[in-house]
């Protein structure tokens, strides 16, 4: 199979996006209910697509394996969502938008979808407030903003701390209106299983109602993705419990190249895990970084409390190494910055595996009813969870797995290599390059289904006009459900004596250790065979309770797991083909004398999409990145 | 720690239901609760029983999924808090400790302590929104909110859908929940222009789910994780009422 073309209109990187609408095929409106489109996931992305494609008229199945759309893991995102708008009057506009995040994604990325993102910010933040998003206003009645995540202007819109569940009550209220209207049917708690392809083109999906585990069949003539993030695959993330990669990872199985894979974002300031048990982590929000200071105690294994440390015995490790930035510095330099001290010795807690970051300077010079009234719900959420006062000790922090840039390939219509399966939001690779800016991505999850897909999906279905539905009597779709069929029933009767999380931890460990925050050579092969043992270890000895048909969170979990295991090893091979360091992809073996990250622009200026071979090894393609408008720079945060 | 679990299973929603009890090894302070229901179910599939079925997700207070009574509290003995966010550190050695589903009419049980919230998105899709298509918006400083408006907006919409505020009613009324989301439209001006019709449709859509009356015993809010006002119910009562009869003998569109 050969690369398919990125289809990127030519013309000046400002009219790209307008040249591409003034000349796609359109569908009529009289001929949109005769479409039938089926989207799974209704996160931002997929929630906001079924809605544009129901007020469009056409006719569309929502699929989620959540019990409501309105819990889809968006709903967690905390700290805002990018526009420029210049409210602020700093000098803000489309172009800077557009360089911040080239230049954030570490080169990377395609110019041209992410100068779309920068351009289509604008007409999102007219739709959210129109929808009744209440975000954050000044005094005078008009939005305010913030600053977020190592950029110079205030183009952040924010609602406290809850932007992305009051973006997602948006999305999902035009949702609701068009599932009122009848133009949407929403099926909750069914899980895709596999994506139908007849004749290389998408033709339905099997999903399988997680009620009753019944396995059905859904014909469409063009099927949506937007399924997310799959960083959960680290088992200790940021992520839901239920975020998952099998949606993109059945589809790459059918032919959808997967690109880079191992680009995921690691977050600095996670809570660290309280001990063996621990699920999930939380979040705390990178706002935090602006007041507080980052620090390890200088003499590794110190066992004094951190109020009892000295000045002069701390290692304020960001201020040290990035004077310019200090504390602010971006997202991956902090994560390896402290994985550097943890793994030195330096980390605290009882496990040692976490850094302070501290409120004591903040506090004493503006009081601790500002620090309050800025963090206040943050400092709340750290008690529930550890049970500590922040106002009287620092908060102990770590880095997590928290966003997946990598995702399923796709041209700049959105869609995949699979004719007429598309993929939105987090799921695809689109827009971030090797690491994604804070507050970038409810940015790209909300237009990619407002806007974009809205307008690609007509040039598409406008060829298959006079096409009848798919017939699920069609052989593929016998075939695909039957094999989902089979793997349920595989997966029960295994009979071993592991529990499906004892898997996803194992996992999760070979790849932080190995495929997280720094990688090497010899660690990545490493990962390789301990990824492909564990698999064999789980198709031998995972214990999957209960029957098919029934209510069955445990057989939810292992068919997860089960995908996740396949593409650990992706990851891993991802990681080592790419021999350079870029944005959070750092090889040890690439690096200054001082510890920064060395790109090699010469040789890996691409994107790696990888096609799955049955039975083989996947096939790494180059999709060659042009830089024809910004000049590719080093980032330099000292 | 040594804590005792009496947990309710149920195997489906015309099933009778029992409690089992369950005293695992190994419970540390520093776990959560559904870290500690994980740990129980880990040891019943070790022995070959099934694993009690309960809803969580984001487990960190903001999807809403999660949400059981404990000791006879809705999501537990701490204010603001969801089953997700507690921790084994608010209870004591050997503390026996009562976990039951979220139990309504409008609610029912799909297994143990599973239970199906649909009839609250019904509710919300019965005009639970503002009538705008996608990029018909105005510019966005165009309409300009009143910061106490969008703040007040704000605490209504941060409603989490999680059902806490029906599982603590003893009529299973779902008021709070309705009245929130009919405060955070009505509030804004882009909201205010369909009040009337929406105030009406969700009114009657949550008589239509079984949903109970409320008599104000504001049990509601003390159980919910987002501490949403109980005011907002009289709000959406004074709302529905004006609209009644503002309606009479017109049909309202
Ligand atoms: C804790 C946290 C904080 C964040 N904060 C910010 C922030 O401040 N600013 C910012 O810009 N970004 C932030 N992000 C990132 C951002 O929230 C996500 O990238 C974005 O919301 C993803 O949206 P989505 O629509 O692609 O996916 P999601 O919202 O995750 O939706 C996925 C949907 O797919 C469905 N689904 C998944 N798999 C299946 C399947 N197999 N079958 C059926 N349905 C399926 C789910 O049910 C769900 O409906 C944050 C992320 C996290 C985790
Ligand atoms: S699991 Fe999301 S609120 Fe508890």
């Amino acid at each position: 199979m050969a690369l398919p073309d990125a289809k990127i209109p030519d013309g000046p990187i400002e009219r790209k996006w307008s040249y591409y609408q003034a000349h796609c095929k359109l569908v009529n409106a009289a001929n949109r209910s005769r479409f039938q489109i089926a989207v799974i996931g209704t996160g931002l992305a997929g929630g906001g697509a079924a809605a544009a494609l129901g007020e469009l008229g056409y006719s569309v199945k929502a699929f989620s394996f959540h019990d409501s759309p309105r819990r889809a893991h968006s709903v967690a995102a905390q700290g805002g969502v990018n526009a420029a708008k210049n409210y602020q009057n700093d000098g803000d506009n489309v172009w800077r938008m557009f360089y911040d995040a080239v230049k954030g994604g570490d080169f990377r990325s395609r110019e041209a979808n992410v100068y779309r993102m920068a351009e289509l910010s604008v007409d999102l933040i007219d739709t959210c407030v129109a929808q009744g998003v209440p975000f954050a206003r000044e005094y005078g009645g008009v939005l305010a903003n913030r600053s977020f995540g190592g950029v110079q202007v205030e183009r952040t819109f924010y609602a406290q701390g809850q932007t992305g569940q009051q973006l997602l009550l948006g999305t999902i209220a035009a949702l609701n209106r068009q599932i009122d209207a009848g133009r949407v049917e929403m099926f909750s708690r069914h899980e895709l299983l596999d994506i139908v392809v007849v004749d290389g083109r998408a033709a339905g999906v099997v999903v399988r109602d997680m009620v009753t585990g019944e396995i059905e069949a859904h014909a469409a003539h063009a099927v949506v993705l937007a399924t997310g993030g799959y960083a959960k695959i680290y088992y200790l993330s940021t992520l839901a419990m239920g975020s998952n990669a099998t949606a993109i990872w059945k589809a790459h199985k059918r032919g959808a190249l997967l690109a880079n894979p191992s680009f995921v974002q690691v977050h600095p300031t996670s809570l660290p895990p309280l001990g063996v048990h621990q699920s999930k982590l939380t979040l705390m929000s990178e706002s935090l970084r602006n007041d507080g200071r980052i620090w390890v105690p200088a003499q590794a294994g110190d066992p004094r409390h951190p109020n009892e440390i000295p000045e002069s015995e701390r290692d304020y490790y960001l201020e040290r190494r990035y004077p310019a930035f200090g504390n602010l510095t971006p997202r991956d330099i902090a994560s390896r910055a402290a994985k550097e001290r943890i793994d030195a010795g330096h980390g605290v807690g009882p496990l040692a595996n976490a850094v302070y970051l501290d409120f004591r300077d903040a506090i004493r010079n503006h009081g601790e009813d500002v620090i309050r009234s800025r963090y206040g719900n943050l400092f709340g959420m750290y008690q529930k969870i550890t049970g500590l006062d922040a106002y009287r000790e620092p908060m102990k922090i770590a880095p997590a797995a928290h966003f997946s840039m990598g995702g399923l390939w796709v041209d700049y219509e959105l869609m995949s290599s699979i004719t007429g399966l598309y993929a939105l939001g987090e799921c695809n690779f689109a827009d971030h390059g090797a690491n994604r800016l804070g507050a970038n991505s409810l940015l790209q999850a909300c237009i990619d289904g407002y806007f974009i897909l809205p307008s690609t999906i007509g040039n598409y279905l406008a060829t298959r006009l006079h096409e009848p539905l798919p017939d699920t009597d069609h052989p593929a779709f016998r075939d695909a459900t039957q094999e989902a069929e089979e793997s349920v029933n595989k997966l029960l009767a295994v009979g071993g004596s592991r529990c499906v999380d004892h898997f996803h931890r194992e996992l999760g460990a070979i790849l932080t250790d190995r495929c997280g925050i720094s990688r090497s050579g010899a660690g990545l092969r490493s990962a390789i065979e301990d990824v492909r043992r564990l698999r064999r270890e789980f198709q031998q000895d995972v214990k999957v309770p209960g029957g098919p048909r029934e209510p069955n969170s445990e057989l939810d979990k292992a068919l997860r797991v089960q995908d996740y295991l396949e593409l650990g090893e992706l990851m891993c091979r991802d990681a080592l083909e790419r021999d350079e360091s870029c944005g959070m992809h750092f090889r040890e073996e690439h690096q200054t004398g001082d510890g920064e990250a060395v790109r090699n622009d010469q040789s890996f200026a691409h994107v790696a999409a990888w096609e799955h071979v049955e039975g083989g090894e996947a096939v790494r393609h180059q999709e060659q990145l042009a830089f024809e408008f910004v000049e590719i720079a080093t980032r330099d945060y000292r | 720690m040594k804590i005792t679990f009496r947990i309710w299973m149920q195997d489906g929603p015309n099933s009778a239901g029992e409690f089992v009890e369950h005293a695992p090894e190994g419970l540390a302070p520093d776990m959560s609760f559904l870290e500690a229901l994980d740990h129980v179910n880990e040891s019943r599939i070790l022995s070959g029983q099934r694993a009690i079925e309960f809803d969580h997700d984001c487990r960190e207070g903001i999807c809403g999924t999660c949400g059981v009574v404990i000791n006879g509290r809705a999501h537990g003995p701490l204010a603001a808090t969801t089953t997700c966010q507690l921790h084994m550190r608010s209870f004591s050695d050997g503390d026996l400790v009562t976990v039951e589903p979220f139990r309504a009419r409008a609610f029912p049980v799909i297994r143990d302590l599973k239970v199906d919230r649909s009839s609250l998105d019904r509710v919300a899709r019965s005009g639970g929104y503002v009538s705008t298509n996608i990029r018909a918006a105005p510019e966005a400083n165009s309409i300009l909110v009143p910061r106490h408006a969008a703040r007040a907006a704000f605490d209504a919409a941060s409603c989490i859908g999680c059902g806490a505020c029906v599982a603590s009613c003893k009529n299973a009324a779902a008021s709070l929940y309705t009245g929130a989301k009919l405060a955070h439209l009505s509030e804004l001006p882009q909201g205010k222009i369909e009040n009337t019709l929406r105030v009406v449709r969700m009114v009657e859509a949550m008589d239509r789910e079984g949903f109970g009356s409320c008599t104000n015993t504001e049990a509601c809010e003390a159980a919910c994780p987002q501490e949403i006002s109980a005011h907002l119910i009289a709000r959406m009562n004074r709302q529905y009422n004006w609209a009644r009869l503002k309606s009479l003998g017109r049909k309202l569109t």
